[in-house]
């Protein structure tokens, strides 16, 4: 929708570089630091709790915009011609007005996305980060050692594929687009998008195989 | 009692307007999973029961209403989180002043914090 598309340059306030907070995330952090402090919550425990709603958390679209670009080559067209455009023509609108740029997985390259200690996940399309992209750890090893990353995700990658790592910034997310697994010809978007999991749109992991979700 | 899933099915099962699916709470935003936790919390420790909560937080959506709210669902946790921050001011436990001194303070720290880097609160994030 053009119009969203628009709407996403106003109120648009990374001028100077720096995290922003909406008014209403603020008055939570307030809310749970004086709590915190006077001993009423614990951090942690909030945390854990809300991990086990990981997958509860946004509209997590993302997976519709895979399995339209897998099975409309028009839209996979304009996707990586235009990621946050394409992205509205489906009604999904960013609330930060961020810039998403899809980068494309190949038989000879396979991309990785590290995100940043700050708010910046494009959790309208992917849903709540998992706790450990959000960790010092796993950004600063992905750039240096993507290839150990995916091992420990269970993945081994031939050396012959090149892997690249997106850095976000503060005007830019990224969103990876996986390659279609082999063995769905005839299938429909809809059915698609069941096999498209978060981690594959990270670049931490790959699509489901069909018999996964038979 | 644990903070778990347990005890936020029993908070959606007392809370019938709570957003849901089969399996229980979801969320639109972030910070509504993090309200949402706050609350059962909160709960957990004694500070309000779900009856007493029900009670302010209708409430609350009755007041928003009362100045225009369309109450067409997705402003449930703008709700919720006016609710917390009554009741706790009613309770003693956050006075008012000190959740917008708090609030100021975030702000400061958002904005002095390059991208990238975690938001931390810091002392000086009080002096304005």
């Amino acid at each position: 929708m053009a119009n969203h598309h628009d709407d996403h340059h106003h109120g648009h306030h990374h001028d100077h570089d720096h995290s922003e907070l909406s008014e209403t995330e603020l008055r939570v952090r307030a809310l749970e630091t004086i709590l915190t402090q006077k001993g009423y919550v614990d951090p942690a425990a909030l945390d854990v709790l809300i991990e086990t709603y990981e997958t509860k958390v946004g509209p997590r679209n993302g997976a519709q915009v895979v399995a339209k670009a897998w099975t409309d080559p028009a839209y996979r067209e304009r996707l990586l011609a235009d990621g946050s455009a394409a992205i509205a023509e489906l009604d999904y609108v960013g609330r930060q007005g961020e810039h998403i740029v899809v980068v494309e997985n190949t038989p000879s390259r396979h991309n990785m996305v590290v995100c940043t200690l700050c708010s910046c996940y494009p959790w309208p399309v992917l849903g709540l980060p998992p706790v450990w992209y959000k960790s010092a750890p796993y950004r600063s090893r992905a750039v240096k050692d993507p290839r150990g990353v995916l091992h420990d995700f269970g993945f081994e990658l031939s050396p012959d594929i090149e892997i690249r790592v997106w850095d976000s910034t503060a005007e830019i997310r990224y969103l990876v687009l996986p390659m279609r697994p082999p063995g769905t010809d005839g299938w429909s978007a809809e059915r698609l998008a069941d096999l498209v999991t978060r981690d594959s749109m990270i670049g931490t992991g790959f699509p489901k195989q069909p018999h996964e979700v038979a | 009692m644990p903070l778990d899933r347990e005890a936020a099915s029993r908070a959606a099962n007392a809370l019938p307007d709570l957003p849901r699916d089969d399996e229980g709470p979801v969320f639109r935003e972030p910070w509504e999973a993090r309200a949402f936790a706050v609350a059962l919390a909160l709960h957990e420790r004694g500070v309000f029961t779900w009856p007493e909560w029900a009670a302010a937080l209708a409430d609350e959506i009755k007041r928003a209403q009362a100045a225009g709210d369309a109450d067409s669902g997705d402003t449930y946790y703008q709700h919720w989180l006016a609710t917390l921050e009554t009741l706790v001011a009613a309770k003693g436990v956050a006075p008012t002043d000190m959740l917008h001194q708090y609030r100021d303070a975030w702000d400061h720290a958002a904005d002095r914090t390059p991208h990238g880097s975690p938001i931390e609160l810091k002392p000086e994030d009080f002096r304005s």
